[in-house]
């Protein structure tokens, strides 16, 4: 573990955030290089995102929502949601969208203060979220560059067709790649695709592993606030890279060392040993206040056991490993089976089996105003859990980047309330 | 009936919200009713099987909404809560099976609590191609024969080339009397008044296909003896209410600020192909094909064609209008995030417009009312540069 200083703040930072954090300099350092070193960059989203394919390319990705979050984590997203709805964007839709607007206007400069390159190559993987489809349609208004899409059909009935994979891989097939092809002036190279994906396997299992550790008391994750960090490489830019693979290695061992001598995960104050009570979460977290929306679940014992956020890039425990054998159908499984793919009922049969198999005391759902892929049927969802499984669940409302939308004080106030009230029922049992 | 007739006969249709016709129908022909969400489901496959399709557009400003409101959080448009209330207080129970088409995220998600509050009926999520391709239209094919298989379950029904064709023929001349009626309203917007064709349309949701086209074609004969004063307005086109819907007082409100509306995108799955949908030997494909190719440019349509939004312009163009008045539903995010990409073309090519959002049980219409006066009047001043 690590102190270090944040906004001259002390704080504790286990080895893997120090590790990811470099990762991510080196990230935006090729980044800032890419236009000097040649290098084609390609503008895409996180769920359901072809990692392996652009790196097969030797293209390098840009994910405009981790700049967004990045922007609220550095307090720049406010200024830059008011600059995109000076321009005519409405208050009431995404604020990743807006970020990512306002970001681009006032010149795109990334988290380690060097301009992001424009891009060579939109794609759009339209993942069980209808917005990116506009996103990428106001970011083809700003670029001139060429888009092509890969949409995956949502899983309305709770299942993955034939039809849908076979419409992923032939899009695949004959749109996707050909425009990759073009675009890089390279062919596609099946071996080092198969590399790359044998690598995000190997990761993926190592990244199980770590989620089912949450299983021990005390956990010695927290899959949510924890759980952030710990998707950073897999779900964004790194996955099929040898440092991907480093990463994980170093983050299970780092949880192996915890396991094995009963220690909490580490929060920005010390390490969370004696813990009150265990929540599964579902819905993103809100980023322009993280560290204090946090502190309002450490500060009363909380640990989060599962999320459904750190599965919005794959649900890895659910058995999906990336199969090099087959790259084109098991890139199509991969994005079919995003969190916010599955229908309804899949999700409430989830947080359930979440709650079950974590042996959580409750759940919350953190309702994002941004979100209708994940906020739309929420307080259904909470209804049904809390019939299924016995379990109280709590329900607050943020934002993902606009600080306008977070109330540290009224989400205090409501949690406070909800762990006295499971407080009350464990001491009546 | 006269005009007056028929525009009251529609009204009671908009305002029977226990959709008493589609009973009356089921009972008379012994089969079963298919409701569908905006903005477009092909309806001649519903209809080729035997059954009624419904179109559900939310409560209107007509439903109190008690039970509704502890679904969704307040931040999610209106039109969900409304048929979700709907169907909770069982007003939607005699339909078999409703099918939510891919519009945006909150429809989508409204499928899934479909499934779990009214798992003893029909539920279909609807994924349209987004990619106008070979791919997307195997994709669409298949999902298209999916859902075949499933009313032939549903109805106990086979259905034949003829049958598809023959639904195919019906919904061509349904959609020809409308796009007479829409000339008609262009062509004299003081005879064809924007509250009378919009209840038109409205009925279109309800009744069975040949019953609203003799409707429609009865208003159309009628309508042009009416002797109407044609007043000082100017001549608009209204859009971003494709999905939840103003309420009707609004719709009376936008004509009386001095707006004559000269097109729309309302009620837009009734007139969603743009040309005939040709009867042949493979009929499914037929409307896959004309899916893809035959239709009309809205949000909630991938576009990513230098050209985006010119549809508008040249709408504009076309019925000779002199301004774009955008009404999209709060919390809308088809019609909001593609409202600045709109606005961009038409700054570009001179065309003023105004913008405002409204719920369909929006209450404070004057407002609304003064805003699209204000802007009419500036127009009439200054005229469209």
């Amino acid at each position: 573990m690590e102190q270090v200083t944040v906004n001259g703040t002390e704080v504790q930072k286990e080895q893997s955030m120090v590790l990811q954090k470099k990762m991510i300099g080196e990230h935006f350092e090729k980044l800032a290089n890419a236009k000097r070193d040649g290098k084609k960059v390609v503008y895409t989203f996180v769920p359901g995102n072809l990692n392996e394919l652009i790196y097969a390319f030797d293209m390098i990705p840009v994910h405009p929502e981790i700049n967004a979050l990045q922007s609220g984590m550095r307090k720049k997203s406010g200024d830059y949601i008011q600059e995109a709805e000076k321009s005519g964007h409405s208050k009431d839709v995404c604020t990743y969208v807006k970020c990512d607007i306002g970001m681009m206007k006032k010149g795109n400069i990334g988290p380690t203060g060097e301009k992001i390159p424009e891009p060579d190559l939109l794609l759009l993987s339209y993942t069980g979220c209808f917005t990116f489809m506009k996103w990428f349609e106001l970011l083809k208004q700003e670029y001139k560059c060429p888009v092509v899409m890969l949409q995956v059909p949502y899983q309305g009935d709770g299942e993955i067709t034939d039809a849908m994979r076979d419409y992923i891989v032939r899009q695949l097939r004959e749109e996707v790649i050909p425009v990759m092809e073009q675009v890089s002036g390279r062919k596609l190279d099946e071996d080092k695709l198969k590399t790359l994906l044998e690598s995000s396997a190997r990761a993926e299992d190592d990244l199980v592993w770590v989620w089912n550790s949450a299983k021990n008391r005390p956990s010695p994750i927290d899959a949510y606030f924890g759980g952030v960090y710990y998707i950073g490489p897999i779900f964004t830019a790194f996955r099929g890279l040898p440092e991907c693979e480093d990463y994980y290695r170093s983050l299970r061992r780092e949880v192996e060392f915890r396991v094995a001598n009963k220690l909490g995960p580490t929060t920005p104050e010390g390490e969370l040993n004696d813990q009150k009570y265990r929540i599964v979460v579902e819905g993103p977290p809100n980023w322009t206040s993280f560290r204090e929306f946090w502190k309002i679940f450490y500060d009363e014992g909380v640990v989060m056991v599962a999320s459904t956020y750190s599965k919005v890039g794959g649900l890895y425990e659910q058995g999906f490993r990336h199969d090099p054998d087959h790259p084109l159908e098991t890139m199509a499984n991969y994005c079919l089976g995003c969190y916010t793919n599955r229908n309804l009922p899949s999700r409430v049969d989830l947080i359930g089996q979440y709650i079950e198999d974590y042996q959580a005391d409750g759940f919350l759902i953190n309702s994002i105003k941004s979100c209708n892929s994940f906020s739309a049927g929420q307080l259904m969802m909470l209804r049904k859990l809390e019939q299924r499984t016995g379990k109280a669940g709590a329900f607050i409302e943020s934002d993902l980047v606009d600080p306008r939308y977070f109330s540290a004080a009224n989400i205090k106030n409501r949690m406070e309330s909800y762990f006295q009230m499971i407080a009350a029922k464990r001491a009546s049992v | 009936m006269n005009v007056d007739e028929i525009i009251d006969y529609c009204e009671n249709l908009y305002n029977d919200l226990d959709l008493n016709y589609v009973k009356d129908w089921k009972a008379a022909h012994r089969s079963k009713a298919i409701g569908y969400l905006p903005v477009y489901v092909p309806r001649e496959i519903i209809h080729a099987y035997g059954m009624l399709p419904v179109g559900i557009m939310g409560g209107g400003d007509k439903l109190e909404i008690i039970r509704g409101d502890a679904y969704f959080q307040s931040y999610i448009c209106h039109l969900p809560r409304s048929v979700i209330e709907l169907g909770v207080s069982g007003k939607l129970d005699c339909l078999d099976g409703v099918l939510f088409p891919a519009i945006c995220d909150v429809v989508r998600n409204l499928s899934g609590m479909w499934k779990m509050e009214f798992g003893d009926k029909y539920v279909k999520y609807l994924d349209f191609p987004q990619n106008f391709a070979d791919a997307g239209r195997d994709f669409y094919l298949r999902e298209m024969r999916q859902m075949s298989e499933d009313f032939e379950e549903l109805s106990g029904r086979k259905v034949t080339t003829e049958d598809l064709n023959r639904s195919i023929r019906l919904y061509n001349e349904n959609r020809r009397t409308i796009q007479d009626l829409y000339d008609l309203r262009s062509e004299k917007p003081h005879l064809a008044l924007t509250f009378e064709v919009y209840l038109l349309m409205r009925a279109g949701n309800i009744l069975e296909v040949t019953e609203h086209t003799k409707l429609l074609k009865e208003y159309l004969a009628l309508v042009v003896d009416c002797d109407r004063p044609k007043l000082d307005n100017i001549r608009v086109i209204v859009t971003g209410a494709f999905c939840e819907q103003p309420p009707l007082s609004l719709v009376r409100a936008l004509e009386n600020s001095g707006c004559y509306i000269v097109d729309d995108d309302w009620i837009l799955g009734n007139r969603y192909q743009t040309c005939d949908i040709p009867e042949s030997d493979e009929p499914l494909r037929a409307i896959v094909d004309s899916y893809l190719s035959n239709t009309v440019s809205t949000a909630s349509r991938y576009d990513d064609s230098e050209d985006k939004g010119m549809h508008l312009a040249d709408m504009v163009r076309s019925r000779d209008a002199e301004g774009v008045v955008f009404a999209a539903p709060s919390f809308c995010d088809p019609a909001l995030l593609e409202r600045p990409m709109l606005q961009n073309v038409l700054s570009h090519e001179n065309i003023p417009y105004t913008a405002f959002k409204y719920a369909e049980n929006t209450g404070q219409i004057q407002v609304i009312k003064e805003q699209t006066g204000t802007f009419a009047d500036s127009i009439k001043l200054w005229g469209a540069e």
